[in-house]
């Protein structure tokens, strides 16, 4: 182990390497780290600025469709700011109907995945070693075709001649299709079925780690089945919850393709709201508006919460 | 506590008529085809400091998790205190058991862990704070109320886990290798511990141990298990003085076994021919056994005097030439070769320091013993 060490580090690219690295004063491990934040950098950070920059200027019929934020005239730099964008955004009821109506929708999926995903994971978590494997992979699978192609299976089993009301009326239980295409039902069904791996796998990885000694002891102490899960599984699993409806809330607000497919007209979420403005309106400054509310809308929470999760674990530390 | 009893009232189990506590009748537990408890039945009185000792996978701790109700019985009973307890579920028993990892709830503080069980019997919060404080300060824990269980060191999560348990006062207190997890020394400081509060308590403590030196300490009966039976039953004394087999003999302490073959037997002693020893032994007591029967004789290391010069009162002389020496501090372990090849142990206490005189390697040694030293063992 130790020869060959010494031998990787005796190769003349890794000393050029290490010498270089002295000179600039970087560490391996800064380059390491390096490569995911200039990752970030440029394709998170840069285009979410063009976007802030969008959404404080003016639209306009040009190419493109808006005016630039400053321009040199002579011999003064004017900064036009234009926070019209994001007044319009408070002024027009449609706007924050839409955010409150995403999270709604975005919520009750998030608690539907849950309640689903939880049992799931709980059992899967349980399984003998060799089914788990199984059984994970089986909750994977769906990830193999395209998510497009899976949410228009979906019409194709919703639809008014899909395959539940073709199953309910051949066995005569229904004598006319219930309509469940383009309504905010199909878009439950659509973001919890596409979103449960999310919900379940983080689930699993917390609940797998769960020491059974402990679910013991506290059926030693007295405690019923029910009580053993809410008084002990249940504040343990706590940080596998958290980090699973993250997982399904954060995309799911945002979520565009879902509501688009799925959902029929009444069904309002920004995502689509967004899409309107952007390509049916060509108001790029309003559309980016709306996508950097959305964002506030959705960090701040979110930070909150990862506050108060850190707090808890340098409290248990 | 002050006034000397009788017996049979510190033994129970010298009395035909006393009632066990813990009556376990032909038990067996079977997982699949493997039978890892076979046909075990053992009484268990009132009080009792009980240890179940064995090797690993030897069945201990299967039968003290069907004494806590997480395994089911394939077959047999098992009553604690008159009551049947086939088909009771953990949490409506009354025992409690105190895991060997401790199992302590992390997302609790000390108290809320210890308070648990009382919570579930449904107990007023008052009463739970003085139940709770009374405990914390059996096991001198008061300043640690707050802490939660990774704050604590082995040490203190070993007293919580014990008060945890006892704090619900239960009629059986089950502890699955109580102090496996701490070092040496705090071991032994509260293996004495244990004692003091299962006296002060008055409660029955059934330990499952693989620690010969543990079971030998804290209990007032051993039970030897092997491979899911029960070999024997005994007072720390016995078990070490009369094991009952070449098994229980080699598990408990060390030994030198000599195999042999009885060519005297008369009712107050017989005489083994060993060819392994060199002579033949005298035992001065009887043994029930067929006569020309192959038997084994042990004999403790510390049994055996050792001299330079032959020995003239002793029943059993032999000798041999000392081929290792290991000082231990309070005694040393001489490895002695016999003339038939046979290599023997002797320990040989040091009451003298730096003993200039003592025996050492290469010696030619006698080694004696009195016919009352060792045992024959039949199995």
């Amino acid at each position: 182990m130790n020869g060959a060490v010494e031998k990787t580090g005796s190769s003349p690219f890794v000393a050029t390497l290490k010498r270089l690295l002295a000179r600039t004063g970087l560490s391996g491990r800064t380059l390491v780290i390096a490569i995911p934040v200039l990752w970030l950098l440029i394709f998170f950070l840069a285009p979410f600025l063009v976007v802030a920059k969008i959404s404080l200027s003016e639209a306009a019929i040009a190419r493109p469709p808006y005016l630039p934020l400053w321009e040199w005239s002579e011999g003064m730099l004017i900064i036009s700011l234009n926070f019209a964008n994001y007044q319009y955004l408070l002024d027009d009821a449609l706007y924050y109907l839409s955010y409150l109506s995403s999270l709604k929708i975005s919520a009750l999926s998030t608690l539907f995945a849950l309640l689903i995903g939880y049992p799931v994971a709980y059992m899967i978590a349980r399984a003998p070693d060799n089914t788990r494997n199984l059984l994970l992979m089986l909750v994977i699978l769906p990830f193999w075709t395209s998510f497009l192609l899976r949410v228009y299976a979906w019409i194709g089993i919703l639809k008014g001649n899909g395959v539940i009301n073709n199953f309910l009326m051949s066995i005569g239980i229904i004598d006319s299709p219930i309509v469940m295409m383009q309504t905010d039902f199909a878009v439950y069904v659509g973001i919890v079925y596409t979103y449960l791996p999310f919900m379940i796998l983080p689930l699993y990885a917390n609940l797998v780690k769960l020491d059974e000694s402990l679910l013991e002891a506290a059926s030693d102490l007295g405690a019923r089945p029910l009580t053993t899960f809410l008084t002990i599984t249940l504040p343990l699993s706590m940080p596998g919850i958290v980090a699973g409806s993250m997982l399904v809330f954060i995309p799911a607000v945002g979520e565009f393709v879902i509501p688009a497919l799925l959902g029929g007209p009444d069904t309002l979420m920004i995502g689509r709201v967004l899409w309107n403005e952007f390509f049916s309106n060509r108001d790029w400054p309003v559309a980016s508006a709306v996508a950097i509310a959305m964002l506030v809308v959705l960090v701040v929470p979110v930070m909150i919460l990862q506050r108060s999760q850190d707090e808890k674990e340098e409290a248990a530390s | 506590m002050s006034e000397p009893k009788s017996a049979a009232e510190t033994r129970p189990w010298k009395d035909p008529a006393a009632v066990p506590f813990i009556s376990i009748k032909n038990v067996t537990k079977k997982f699949g085809a493997f039978t890892a408890v076979n046909n075990i039945s053992l009484d268990i009185y009132r009080n009792e400091l009980f240890c179940l000792l064995g090797g690993s996978g030897c069945g201990k701790s299967t039968l003290l998790r069907m004494l806590s109700g997480f395994e089911e019985i394939t077959s047999g009973t098992i009553e604690i205190d008159g009551q049947d307890m086939v088909g009771i579920a953990p949490y409506e028993r009354a025992t409690n058991m105190m895991f060997q990892s401790y199992a302590l709830f992390p997302h609790m503080n000390v108290e809320k862990n210890i308070a648990y069980g009382l919570k579930r019997d449904g107990m007023g919060g008052a009463e739970i704070k003085d139940r709770v404080a009374e405990i914390l300060k059996l096991v001198q824990l008061e300043e640690f109320a707050r802490r939660k269980p990774g704050q604590l060191s082995g040490g203190q999560k070993q007293r919580v886990a014990l008060a945890r348990s006892l704090v619900k006062k239960p009629k059986v207190l089950l502890l699955d290798e109580p102090l496996g997890a701490l070092d040496k020394k705090l071991r032994e400081e509260t293996q004495f511990e244990l004692i003091k509060i299962q006296e002060s308590l008055g409660v029955t403590f059934v330990v499952v141990t693989h620690d010969q030196e543990e079971a030998m300490t804290i209990s007032t009966r051993i039970g030897v298990m092997n491979e899911g039976e029960i070999v024997q039953v005994g007072e720390p004394h016995e078990i070490y003085e009369y094991p009952n087999s070449r098994f229980v003999a080699g598990f408990i302490g060390s030994v030198n076994v000599f195999e042999g073959q009885v060519v005297d037997d008369e009712q107050d002693h017989v005489v083994v021919r060993s060819p392994d020893a060199g002579i033949d032994i005298f035992v001065s007591h009887g043994v029930s056994c067929a006569p020309n029967q192959k038997v084994a004789y042990a004999i403790r290391p510390e049994k055996i005097s050792m001299s330079r010069d032959r020995p003239k009162d002793k029943k059993n002389v032999t000798s041999g030439m000392v081929e290792e020496v290991g000082y231990l501090g309070n005694l040393s372990i001489y490895q002695v070769m016999l003339e038939s090849g046979k290599q023997i142990r002797v320990a040989k206490p040091n009451i003298v320091r730096l003993d200039e005189e003592a025996i050492s390697w290469d010696e030619k040694v006698f080694l004696s013993w009195d016919g009352s030293a060792g045992v024959v063992l039949v199995s």
